[in-house]
């Protein structure tokens, strides 16, 4: 039951990174972008790259906090409440707040890595992988009472930079599919049609996701 | 908020070549003593429509001696950056300055037969919130509404330097100064830019005082007027680069960047040289190491004339200048427009090689001395002014007026406001005889913006492939 229901976090780690690479929001159309303004291909697996090192860094911002709170054993579930809680309200404020930062714009178009790190910031979208990180730590460690604090804090930050690293991994290949697809074959009359407002779903995954937070930690 | 990008959004500015065409325009109705509140006219432009080339609706605000100008939409192609998150606005409003009274209107014409007035902003918050006065040209961009002014604080608005404010493109609500570090920028006009190349020009008309009551002669002849165009950071709000074209090149107005933007250059137009009297077109360009060039690359020469036929003002140079105020490119960035206002001449250049326009075709109407008809018989008052041209590049649509005291000074005899178009085909470029607008009694006409988008609206993220 307990193998399943870690098979099932992971899955849910690459389907997280999988929608976040199919909205725009995190950066696809950018890398198009770099590919047609520098007229070579070889420009868009290097945009892509470096929108993932973004990405990537960002999801550790958020997640590695956490794994070092992980380590206070006896506040397990009110971690695992409170960060389903700040979830919840960062997916509250994106509903009533419904206008974009301001600040993304400011960023020079080529500083693909930055842009990345701080639109996934701002979007909320390392956080949504709190809970389903936080459920792993919770399941993963068999035997997490008998382990010194030493090994469990790196194990916890190995966890850590897997789930970074997996969920950059599907985030940047969903990405990419659609980059390439548009670059290659359907052409720029496609980019604007492929976009959709994910902005209310996106607000609501993230309250629906803390809400799992809290529901898992309560039940556990 | 929409779920899908607007779809007068366009990625390049090929793609808006080939959408719909426009069906509307909107152009400014001026009453130029005041006596009448300024408005917005709602121009039929559908050749199949029964009221093709009238105006089927007007939008009079309730204030007077606003003196409308410049114009522009709170949303353009420009939403479609990868970096704004803006996809999903609506291109709805129009933003209107009012140059003399520095109060903004926000136009609402998603429906363009009942377009309304949205929001009025007044003048006070402007002047608390900038420090700037006489808004002028409006671009949407980046951070929101960009608004350039002509003015700084005080009455005469010479209180420290106008510049650019940023607007909310959503609420309306005025931010403040754009600048970060001006550098010797101390006189504004036109700007524009290259989003995904991160840079931004500006150019230089006057001070308040050196044109709210008519051109000053003695500021004209001792090149007292802008000759400088600026190149900025746009991102940082940076002053990088200033290029003086030479003080006798007096009032360098329209920046026209292409519209490609894989491509680094642009034109601006510069109305008179002191030294002869010519019009000129400068294109200006980055070169290899970074820096940013200019070069006058075309020169439009006087016409000699007998004092007696010419206003005061001109009389003692026996000749009429071309005064070059406005100038358009088309979105394939091959023909640049260019309104000789005091000629009586729209010139279209072939500018495929930005270094070496080619004059490929020229109508003639109205002009100093000259008040050549229009083809259809009827008056073309003062001379071909603000240009538009529609997105796929085949109709120019030109009004008459520069300024309420400006035309006073030029064409002292004259008065009206007229709107008119012209084809460019296979058949060459020239002037539409059932397509003439004459404005009411006691409206002048000034910028033109067309439904859906223009030639000189619409800033665009991705290269034409």
């Amino acid at each position: 039951m307990e193998e399943l229901s870690v098979a099932a976090l992971w899955w849910a780690v690459i389907a997280s990174g999988l929608y976040h690479g199919l909205n725009p929001g995190m950066g696809w159309p950018l890398a198009v972008s770099a590919a047609l303004m520098e007229r070579k291909t070889s420009a868009l697996p290097k945009a892509l790259g470096l929108l993932a090192l973004g990405h990537f860094l960002s999801m550790l911002a958020i997640l590695l906090p956490f794994s070092l709170m992980i380590t206070l054993v006896e506040y397990e579930s009110e971690i695992r409440i409170g960060a389903g809680v700040i979830v919840v309200a960062m997916g509250g404020y994106l509903l009533i707040n419904r206008r974009h930062p301001r600040f993304l714009a400011r960023v020079h178009p080529a500083r693909l890595a930055l842009w990345s790190f701080l639109a996934a910031l701002a979007h909320g979208a390392g956080l949504m992988l709190v809970p389903i990180y936080l459920g792993i730590c919770a399941i993963a460690p068999e035997d997490t009472g008998h382990l010194a604090a030493q090994s469990l804090m790196q194990n916890d930050l190995g966890v850590a930079v897997a789930v970074a690293g997996l969920h950059t991994l599907a985030m940047t290949g969903a990405g990419a599919v659609i980059a390439v697809f548009i670059y290659l074959w359907l052409g720029l009359k496609f980019l604007s049609k492929t976009w959709f407002n994910l902005d209310l779903v996106w607000a609501l995954s993230l309250v629906l996701v803390g809400l799992f937070g809290i529901w898992s930690a309560v039940t556990h | 908020m929409n779920l899908r990008p607007d779809p007068t959004f366009h990625a390049s500015a090929k793609l808006a070549m080939e959408a719909p065409i426009e069906t509307y325009g909107f152009t400014v109705m001026l009453s130029p003593d005041g006596s009448q509140p300024d408005g917005i006219a709602v121009v039929d432009l559908d050749p199949k429509s029964k009221t093709y080339g009238e105006i089927v609706h007007q939008v009079i605000v309730p204030n007077k001696g606003d003196e409308f100008h410049h114009f522009g939409w709170n949303a353009c192609s420009s939403s479609l950056s990868p970096l704004t998150g803006h996809a999903f606005l609506e291109r709805r409003y129009l933003i209107v300055p009012g140059i003399r009274s520095s109060r903004v209107y926000v136009i609402d014409v998603k429906e363009p037969l009942e377009a309304k007035i949205h929001k009025i902003i007044e003048p006070e918050e402007i002047f608390a919130k900038t420090g700037y006065s006489r808004p002028h040209t409006i671009h949407c961009g980046p951070e929101g509404i960009y608004v350039s002014t002509l003015g700084g604080g005080g009455e005469d608005g010479t209180d420290g330097p106008p510049g650019i404010f940023i607007m909310d493109c959503e609420t309306f609500d005025v931010i403040g100064r754009y600048e970060m570090d001006r550098g010797p920028q101390d006189k504004h006009y036109d700007f524009w830019w290259n989003l995904p190349q991160d840079y931004m020009v500006s150019s230089e008309w006057g001070l308040p005082p050196q044109f709210e009551n008519g051109v000053v002669p003695e500021d004209l002849l001792s090149n007292k007027y802008g000759h400088s165009i600026h190149f900025w950071d746009l991102r940082a709000r940076k002053n990088v680069q200033t290029i003086d074209f030479g003080e006798n090149y007096q009032m360098a107005l329209e920046i026209r960047p292409a519209h490609d933007p894989t491509k680094s250059y642009g034109f601006c137009g510069v109305v008179v040289d002191t030294t002869n009297l010519q019009g000129a077109i400068f294109t200006w360009w980055r070169d290899d190491d970074g820096t940013w060039k200019a070069k006058k690359v075309i020169t439009i020469d006087p016409r000699p004339e007998k004092p007696e036929n010419l206003p005061p003002l001109l009389q003692g140079f026996e000749a009429v200048p071309p005064l070059v105020t406005d100038i358009d490119l088309s979105l394939d960035d091959k023909y640049l427009y260019v309104a000789c206002w005091g000629l009586g001449e729209m010139h279209q250049y072939d500018v495929s090689d930005p270094m070496n326009p080619k004059l490929v075709g020229k109508v003639e109407v109205g002009g100093i001395a000259k008040g050549t008809a229009h083809p259809n018989g009827k008056p073309f008052v003062y001379g071909p002014q603000m240009v538009e041209v529609s997105r796929d590049g085949k109709r120019v649509y030109w009004t008459n007026s520069l300024y309420s005291t400006w035309d006073d000074q030029f064409y002292p005899d004259d008065e009206g406001g007229q709107m008119v178009m012209a084809h460019n085909d296979e058949k060459g470029f020239r002037l539409a005889e059932d397509f003439y607008i004459d404005f009411p009694k006691g409206y002048r006409s000034h910028q033109i913006r067309l439904e859906g988008g223009d030639c000189s609206t619409d800033s665009f993220c991705y290269p034409n492939v």
